[in-house]
This record gives structure tokens, C-alpha cells and sequence, in this order.
């Protein structure tokens, strides 16, 4: 039954680094399958692009994958069944959001996080999650304020930063698993 | 104005300021509604708090000033690019507009967070002593300064992260404040490429690759979390200095910074 088996994310910031370690396992495995069927009329540019960031994601994961051992929880099932891999605006509008969240998830997690050498590896990977957002942004309206646009920076110039609660509920669609990250950072 | 969540906000910074308003509080009710002296209190501890809350610790103002003196540099930049006639074609107005707007607003929330702590504006040299002599009249010379500034900007930022651990408001601000120069920065980037012919150069940053290598040290760093991860899941070495952007120390960037600051 889909939902009925539940990961924990666990607590503290070893609990960061497992909602870092799921988010980047649907990263991974979102740009795998692009790259793998790409949309109809994709251009060497974009499947270069889309390769990259294929690549980044998976480095992520097996970093994280690595650096928590045995306390990482395990391989998540995906669940991209909504999403039209054959077409471009799909693709990219699901890519864009993806990224969105990525950085919104690192930035609103960086304040739950005690061990400085952990925070500057989020810092790490929170600016190339933003560089493949705005690129992403880039590809769908090129040459637009969209790439950092106002529906995602606000009035001060901030990038959006929400809690690991909000990001599991906006992403439980792509994943079979029930995510619990009640205890993250705590 | 709703009190309680108004303390909540500032024991997000000062975790002690609920429990010395409620001492306080219960003072106040314990001399009893009426004398003076004790009615005084709470205002007294109130005052104390909203200035703890806004002024933060010393290392924090650092952070905050050295952060303004960047979106200084950054704002007058975008202004001096804007201004300049026949510098930014019709078909990049928009990106430069909005990466321009987004510092001139980083300004003024830095401004307004330090209040009378804040610095003063430095007076700037955009030549940079001359290497950059045509910086307002060459695009392609606007772009490379754009890129480099954005990537100083990612770096700088990122690496104030850990000295603001105790100040976890101020680090959610300088987070999202980060990623939003990392946007910018991977446009400036991609914009650069296509004009300087530098097909190697992407959104993200390859080994050490740039428009203005000496910016870049460290940058192809494989060494994370304490482990040397080359040849992590089998990915090039350039898949794996991309996935990681690397801080830079207040020194190195106040030394890249120092010859567009004029004093």
C-alpha cells in the first residue's frame, strides 16, 4: 500500500542529513530518468545541462549516502508517475521545481544545524542547487528576470527558507514512502 | 500587535529573553499592580531584549557590516552598468535589472537590521586600479566583473555560515541571501561564456574555471566532509568540483575586494 511504510529521518543533525540525503535521492533520481528518456526535441545544450545536473545530484547523494553510514535511512521509491517525461514543459517546470525546493529546504534547515563543519557542506551544495535553479529557470524563459524571479525572492532580496515539515508535505506526491522528519534538528 | 509573538521572534535570537521577561512579569505582579518602580520594570526588560534582538552579538554586526560593505560594491555596480549608455544590450536589460534591484535591496535590509552600527558607503574604483578599465563602456569586461562579483559574493557568504551558528535568525537571512547571489551568479556565468568564448565555463563552477581565474583558488577542492571523494560514484573529476561551491575567509575576500575599494 502506497504511504504505509515509513522512513524516519531520525533527530538531530544526523536527521538533517538523512531530509538532505532523501531530498537529493529524488533529485537523483528525477534527472536519471531524463537523461535517460529525454523529452522530444531536447538540444544538445539542454541535455548537456540536464547531464550536469544529473551528475551533481547523484555526487550529493552518494556524499551523503556515504557520511551518514549506518545511520542513513535507506534507498527511497520515487514516484514520478505525474510527471510527463516526454514533454520539455514538464520536464523543466518539474526540474525548476525540484531546485526551488532544494534551496528553500537547505536554506530554512541551515538554522537546525549544530556542527559547523555540517553547515558549511550544506552551504556547499544550497549555492549549486541555486546556480541549477536559476539555469533551469533560465532554459524555460531565457534571458528573463525569471532565473531569480520575484515569485521566488521576496522584497528584501531573500530566497525563499522553509521547514523540513513543509518541503516533506510538498514532496510526499514523488515519493511511495510516508517521510517523517518530525525530529530533524532536534 | 500581538505580544507573544512578538517574544517568540526574539527568543528565536535571545533563547533567554522569554524567562527574563516572565521573571519580570512576575516581579511586576508580586509588588503589585500600582507601584511604580515596579511597573517600570517591564518596560526596562523589554527595552533590553529588542535591543538584543536587533542589535545581536558583536560577531554577528561583523558579519552583517562586512556583508553591507559586498552589497555596497555590488548595488553601486549594477547602478554604474545601468547608467551607462549603449553598455547592456535590449536583450539582457532584464537580468541586469533584477540582479540590480535584488542588491539594492540587500542594501537597504542591512541598512535598517544595523541601524546606527551600520557603515558608511566606501567610495569605489569599478576599474579596479585600471584592470578593469572600460568596465562601463566594454559589456564584455561589465560581464566578467558581474561573474566575478557573484562568485565572490556565493563565496563570501558562504563562508561566514559557521560564525553565525549562535545567531540562527541572522544565518536564515544570510542563507537566503547566498542562494539568491548564486542565481545571479550562474546567469553572469553563462552570459560570460558565450561572450568571452569560454565554452568550459558553465552556471556552475568547473575545477577552478572563471573570467577571472585568480578569484577561483580552492574552488576545485575535492575534499569533503574530511574525506578526499574523487571518484565518488564514479563521476569525473569535474562533476565533482561542480556539485561543491567553496567558502572564501573574510581575508581572501576583502583582499580580492580591496582594489575596488577606495576608501
Amino acid at each position: 500500500m502506497p504511504g504505509s511504510d515509513v522512513v524516519d529521518l531520525g533527530d538531530g543533525d544526523f536527521g538533517v542529513l538523512n531530509y538532505a540525503y532523501a531530498l537529493e535521492q529524488l533529485e537523483a533520481a528525477f534527472y536519471a530518468k531524463v537523461v535517460d528518456s529525454p523529452y522530444a526535441g531536447i538540444t544538445d545544450a539542454e541535455k548537456a545541462i540536464l547531464t550536469d545536473i544529473r551528475d551533481h545530484e547523484i555526487v550529493h547523494r552518494e556524499f551523503f549516502k556515504a557520511a551518514l553510514g549506518n545511520k542513513a535511512i535507506k534507498g527511497l521509491t520515487p514516484n514520478f508517475d505525474a510527471i510527463d517525461f516526454s514533454s520539455k514543459a514538464a520536464v523543466l517546470g518539474a526540474a525548476k521545481l525540484f531546485e526551488d525546493t532544494g534551496v528553500a529546504a537547505y536554506n530554512g534547515a541551515g538554522k537546525l544545524i549544530k556542527n559547523p563543519e555540517y553547515l558549511l557542506l550544506a552551504g556547499k551544495i544550497v549555492s549549486v542547487e541555486a546556480r541549477h535553479a536559476a539555469v533551469i529557470r533560465d532554459l524555460i524563459n531565457p534571458k528573463s528576470a525569471d532565473f531569480a524571479g520575484d515569485d521566488i525572492v521576496d522584497m528584501n532580496g531573500f530566497d525563499k527558507a522553509v521547514a523540513p515539515g513543509d518541503i516533506l508535505s510538498a514532496v510526499k506526491v514523488y515519493v511511495r514512502e510516508t517521510i517523517n522528519g518530525a525530529h530533524v534538528g532536534q | 500587535m500581538d505580544i507573544f509573538k512578538i517574544i517568540d521572534k526574539f527568543q528565536q535570537i535571545d533563547g533567554d529573553a522569554a524567562g527574563r521577561l516572565e521573571y519580570a512579569s512576575r516581579r511586576h505582579f508580586m509588588n503589585k499592580v500600582g507601584s511604580k518602580l515596579a511597573s517600570a520594570a517591564i518596560p526596562t526588560a523589554f527595552a533590553a531584549i529588542v535591543n538584543k534582538a536587533f542589535a545581536q552579538s558583536s560577531a554577528a554586526i561583523d558579519v552583517l557590516n562586512y556583508a553591507l560593505t559586498l552589497e555596497y560594491l555590488e548595488d553601486e555596480f549594477y547602478k554604474g552598468g545601468l547608467a551607462a549608455a549603449n553598455l547592456i544590450p535590449a536583450s539582457d536589460k532584464s537580468i541586469f535589472m533584477q540582479i540590480g534591484k535584488h542588491e539594492s535591496q540587500h542594501v537597504a535590509f542591512l541598512v535598517k537590521a544595523l541601524g546606527a552600527k551600520a557603515i558608511a558607503k566606501p567610495m569605489f574604483d569599478f576599474t579596479y586600479k585600471g584592470a578593469f578599465a572600460d568596465v562601463f563602456s566594454n559589456y564584455k569586461t561589465f560581464v566578467t566583473v558581474s561573474s566575478a562579483l557573484e562568485d565572490t559574493g556565493v563565496r563570501a557568504y558562504k563562508g561566514q555560515a559557521g560564525v553565525l551558528i549562535a545567531d540562527p535568525q541572522i544565518l536564515e537571512y544570510a542563507l537566503q541571501v547566498h542562494s539568491v547571489e548564486a542565481r545571479h551568479a550562474a546567469v553572469a556565468r553563462r552570459l560570460a561564456a558565450t561572450l568571452l568564448g569560454m565554452p568550459a565555463m558553465k552556471g556552475w563552477i568547473t575545477g577552478k574555471e572563471g573570467a577571472v581565474p585568480a578569484i577561483y583558488a580552492g574552488e576545485d577542492n575535492m575534499t569533503q566532509g574530511g574525506v578526499n571523494i574523487k571518484g565518488l560514484a564514479s563521476k569525473t573529476d569535474a562533476a565533482i568540483t561542480e556539485a561543491f561551491d567553496e567558502p572564501l575567509t573574510k581575508d581572501a575576500v576583502l583582499a580580492i575586494a580591496g582594489p575596488f575599494i577606495k576608501g
